[in-house]
């Protein structure tokens, strides 16, 4: 049963996200990225993370698409011509996207080999997860205020009258 | 079925199986109204029919005119606090836990939440000295 509910969710994670890709219309691809969002979020339930998930459906899919779709609005989207691209900024996208699948594999690597220990089945849990948040994870928590702190002071300078 | 294996936990992921079946019946419901009144209803298409309308007023202009930043610096100050609530959660949960361990453990849980939102604070009262969130 569960493993169907996988193959069905994976099968339309997958479909939305290259629907996402190939769709034109740029305010359709931020609608199927919320569909692909909602999907993650049912794969995390799956993997019965269920903080996770509710986190994906609040943060992802509600805020920070409507950011995205508030950002396609001051874009101008009357022309719907694309231009061809240089060929130095193809061949930049191209080596920054390698490197992000690398570290996308080494991380998944470095999972794998600690996998046995770490992982748990109720590993995402919301206890569990803040156990784990303020006691290994502490420093990077903190950061995060940080990082707020400067995406604050970034977007308020970039936006300011002069 | 090899999650159940796993733990006896309170909350597994077959316990969320309501939500798929209402998931399921609010798409079918979407969708066969929307199929239904497709096939059922007449269809007189005119071009006064067809035209987008506000509130009767005659329409003018593009809907896609740009407008003021300040609602892009609302939308991301939202995402920001939004995420910052977030992080309580799982704070919240364990701090009973780790204050019934001992008054150091929960004082200890207690300043870790108040640099992470002390920081954020400060953001906060920069945004507000900014006038960013002033509508005139």
């Amino acid at each position: 049963m569960l493993l169907y509910l996988f193959y069905i969710l994976s099968a339309i994670t997958v479909g939305c996200a290259l629907l996402t890709i190939f769709s034109k219309n740029p305010v359709y691809s931020v609608l199927f990225v919320i569909a692909t969002f909602f999907s993650i979020a049912g794969h995390f339930i799956l993997l019965n993370a269920q903080f996770l998930a509710i986190v994906q459906v609040i943060v992802y899919a509600g805020a920070i698409m409507v950011l995205f779709l508030t950002v396609l609005m001051y874009l101008n989207l009357n022309k719907s011509v694309e231009s061809s691209k240089p060929l130095l900024i193809k061949i930049a996208a191209m080596v920054s996207g390698g490197l992000l699948f690398l570290v996308l594999i080494a991380s998944f690597k470095s999972g794998l080999s600690i996998a046995p220990t770490s992982v748990r089945g109720d590993a995402g849990l919301i206890k569990n997860l803040g156990n784990t948040l303020f006691t290994e994870y502490l420093f990077p928590f903190e950061a995060t205020a940080v990082l707020f702190l400067s995406t604050m002071a970034g977007a308020i300078t970039l936006t300011r009258k002069k | 079925m090899a999650a159940e294996v796993a733990v006896a936990t309170i909350s597994a992921p077959h316990d969320y199986l309501p939500i798929i079946v209402q998931l399921i019946v609010v798409l079918a419901f979407v969708g066969g109204t929307i199929l239904a009144t497709h096939f059922l209803g007449p269809k007189r298409k005119s071009k006064a029919k067809l035209d987008p309308f506000e509130c009767g007023i005659e329409i003018h202009g593009n809907a896609r005119t740009p407008f003021s930043i300040k609602y892009f610096l609302v939308a991301i100050l939202f995402v920001l606090f939004d995420v910052e609530i977030i992080f309580m959660y799982p704070w919240a949960v364990n701090f009973k836990e780790n204050l019934s361990v001992g008054f150091e453990a929960g004082m200890n849980n207690f300043i870790q939440m108040s640099i992470f939102l002390g920081v954020v604070l400060l953001g906060f009262i920069y945004v507000i000295k900014k006038g960013v969130l002033k509508w005139d």
